[in-house]
């Protein structure tokens, strides 16, 4: 009996019915230095850090870009992620300017020194924080740090699916709460299916990432991005930073070039020739 | 005073980068061999805003500042002379022109489509037998009722042949001399109109650049720019803005110079070392860094001037002069640290070359910038205020939405 409803009751009423479940993806990004202008240290055989600007992880522009297509498609917000030192808070604005809706930022003395696992766990801290979500989107990997890890450690403490080298979203189900994609391996396509929530990690060739817009930019320019540290997401300290990482990075650096030599087979014929070189091979132990 | 660029500043350059590494740099070497616009590329440039780059939001602009304009200009002219005349003609000479002059109801039908990218304009000053020489004009327009008829023919019109409106100067009185001249906003599709395509240019060959006829033009009363008149301070007050872009892009040319010369200087050898190691070759590419350093310098003293609404003649008169004949020179030293492969399309320089030596003729030649510049030491020449003054970046004004 419709009289009987005040206009409240309608409105939330045909609010149920109407209603579609929109997407909340979350995009973790790391901020890494500009391999592009990186200098090397000819003498040392080091990157030349300092002075290098960092940018979005190429590989996260293509998470970035695919969150923001699912939300067009299915409406809802996107949320970008980062842990990192105080100037990574540009990376969140580019992701911003990009198109994405809300930046959080996590940055604080205590979370410097992170190996993968810390990294991980602090991230999803972070995550429950926020609190619902259909899909964490991350990169394949890292070009400075280029373990892989973070993504699968994220899903692992999270306890959800993970979905890694995605390199299409074939269907998303809001409502039935399942995801279908075409992971890329080395031998071929693998079609998965899994359930939401889950984390993915996407390849480059997924898509071809968005420019920023200025629209984007001027929205940028104006969002608060909040800053968490510890208290904020409510971590354990004995798991964050330096001392929360089991694995210590001792040094980094770039193994000497291997000096190859060459030399020439000569022969008569082809067949000659690869007679040879068999016999050198095997001779050497090779084969 | 404050040198930093803000960090919008840097997602524009950043983008834009971006948009001229991969729009325009695969194709551009075609483009120019085979003196073909790319009209693909202006849709490219209009979806993506920067059309309107530096107009207000209201006015379907980006609402960026005058600054990030420069930067644009930087980074297009970094890749390609021509993509950053698009952003000279419509956005500078045309665009920014009608937010300085003219009235309302003009900005909502003519400033609103350009700024949005759906029209695209230019700018027709020079004909064939006027062009330092303003005065010399012979395009006239006589007033009929409440409409003026105009003829005469405009040349070196960049984007002549691609234009949807132009702003067209010619005498209503031609015994006041440039008191005489006044501006007119002419569509394409008036009766009338006709352009043509110059070929064979040294440079900018994959920019348009043409000529523009008019035979008993009818243009409404209405589609006057300012009073009558007023034509040659709006045309010298375009030109404050076109120069402005003109200066900046070469700064992005000599950029890209000096990125050239570094990576060949590196690589090629002579006498057992890297030619980068030999003092001569050093001193062009220091000479390089030298250009660009102080061409970035003026053009920000210029673009802050703006953002600040005060009046800039002189400063983007300096910053046009100096970078224009900073970045020809910088083309030259990258062809000449190539040696002969910099004589050969293979490599880039010799576009730059090509390209560079446009802007040391057009917006004001260099003997005309030398003219100026001795005028204002010696006193014979001040600026007075104008009745429309550009003005200056509002950052809340600019983003309000309509
Ligand atoms: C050269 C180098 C070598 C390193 N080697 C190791 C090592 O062997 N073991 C180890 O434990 N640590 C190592 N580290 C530290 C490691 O970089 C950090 O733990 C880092 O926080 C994440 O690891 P990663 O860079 O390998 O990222 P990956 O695991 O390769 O990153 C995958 C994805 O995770 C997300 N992600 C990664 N970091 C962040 C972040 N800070 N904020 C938000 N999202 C993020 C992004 O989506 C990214 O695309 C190394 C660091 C460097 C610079
Ligand atoms: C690629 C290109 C694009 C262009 N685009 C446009 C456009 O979009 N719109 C537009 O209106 N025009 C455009 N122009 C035209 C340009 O602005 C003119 O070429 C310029 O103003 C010079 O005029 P001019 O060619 O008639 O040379 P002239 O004025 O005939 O000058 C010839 C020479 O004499 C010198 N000279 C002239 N007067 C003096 C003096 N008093 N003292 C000393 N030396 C002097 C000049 O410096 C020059 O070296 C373009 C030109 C080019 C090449």
């Amino acid at each position: 009996m419709l009289t009987a409803l005040g206009g409240d009751q309608i409105a939330r009423m045909s609010a149920v019915h109407v209603r579609r479940k929109n997407l909340h993806a979350i995009v973790c990004i790391k901020s890494v230095p500009d391999t592009t202008e990186v200098r090397f240290n000819p003498e040392t055989n080091t990157l030349m850090r300092d002075e290098v600007e960092s940018i979005i992880n190429p590989f996260d522009t293509y998470a970035i870009e695919e969150a923001l297509r699912l939300k067009e498609a299915h409406g809802g917000k996107v949320t970008v992620l980062t842990m990192g030192p105080p100037k990574a808070e540009k990376e969140l604005r580019e992701a911003v300017a990009m198109g994405c809706d809300e930046a959080i930022f996590l940055s604080a003395r205590e979370f410097a020194g992170s190996d993968t696992w810390a990294t991980a766990y602090t991230l999803a801290q972070a995550i429950r924080r926020i609190g619902a979500y259909d899909i964490i989107f991350c990169g394949k990997q890292a070009m400075d740090g280029d373990t892989g890890q973070v993504g699968p450690g994220v899903a692992n403490q999270l306890e959800i699916p993970q979905l890694t080298y995605v390199f299409k979203v074939r269907e998303i189900d809001l409502e039935g709460r399942s995801i279908q994609v075409e992971r890329l391996l080395e031998e071929g396509r693998e079609v998965v299916e899994t359930r939401l929530p889950a984390l993915l990690t996407v390849v480059k060739d997924i898509n071809q990432p968005r420019y920023p817009t200025f629209r984007g930019i001027r929205t940028a320019r104006r969002l608060e991005i909040p800053v968490w540290g510890a208290a904020e997401i409510e971590a354990a300290p004995q798991y964050l930073g330096l001392d929360g990482s089991p694995t210590q990075v001792i040094r980094v650096f770039t193994p000497p070039k291997r000096e190859g030599r060459v030399e020439m087979i000569d022969g008569d014929s082809v067949d000659a020739m690869a007679d040879a070189l068999a016999d050198r091979l095997l001779g050497d132990k090779v084969v | 005073m404050d040198l930093h660029y803000t960090p919008e500043h840097e997602m524009v350059r950043k983008m834009v980068r971006d948009f001229a590494e991969q729009e325009i740099a695969p194709t551009i070497k075609e483009h120019d061999r085979e003196q073909s616009f790319d009209r693909g590329l202006l849709n490219k440039m209009a979806e993506q805003g920067l059309l309107g780059i530096c107009l207000p939001v209201k006015y379907g602009g980006a609402g960026m500042d005058y600054i990030a304009l420069g930067i644009a200009c930087e980074e297009l002219e970094r890749v390609d002379t021509s993509a950053r005349v698009i952003l000279s003609v419509h956005v500078g000479l045309n665009s920014m022109t009608l937010l300085q002059w003219a009235t309302e109801e003009q900005k909502e039908r003519y400033l609103v489509p350009q700024a949005m990218g759906e029209r695209i304009a230019t700018y027709g000053l020079t004909e064939p037998n006027a062009g330092s020489d303003v005065a010399g004009l012979q395009t006239t327009a006589r007033r009929d009722g409440d409409r003026y008829i105009l003829n005469g023919e405009k040349m070196w019109i960049s984007l002549a042949d691609v234009a949807d409106q132009f702003l067209i100067f010619a005498y209503t009185d031609k015994a006041a001399k440039h008191r005489g001249i006044s501006a007119f906003i002419v569509e394409r599709e008036f009766p009338g109109v006709e352009t043509g395509t110059i070929h064979g240019k040294l440079g900018v060959r994959a920019g348009n650049s043409g000529s523009i006829s008019l035979q008993d033009v009818a243009v409404p009363v209405a589609n006057r720019l300012g009073e009558e008149g007023e034509g040659f301070k709006i045309a010298m007050s375009a030109l404050d803005n076109g120069r402005y872009t003109v200066a900046w892009g070469s700064v992005g040319l000599i950029r890209a110079c000096i990125e050239a010369s570094v990576r060949y200087a590196n690589e090629r050898h002579t006498f057992g070392v890297p030619i980068g190691e030999h003092q001569l070759v050093q001193q062009m590419i220091a000479q390089m860094v030298q250009r660009r350093d102080i061409g970035e310098l003026l053009c920000l003293k210029a673009g802050w001037l703006k953002n600040e609404g005060r009046r800039n003649t002189r400063e983007t008169s300096m910053a046009k002069w100096y970078c224009c004949d900073a970045a020809f020179d910088s083309a030259a030293d990258a062809v000449q640290v190539h040696g002969a492969y910099g004589y050969s399309d293979e490599y880039d320089v010799e576009r730059y070359l090509r390209n560079s030596k446009g802007a040391v003729i057009y917006e004001g030649s260099r003997e005309i910038h030398t003219i100026m510049q001795a005028q204002y030491a010696l006193g014979y020449r001040e600026d007075r205020p104008l009745r429309c003054e550009m003005p200056a970046y509002d950052l809340d004004e600019w983003e309000a939405e309509a």
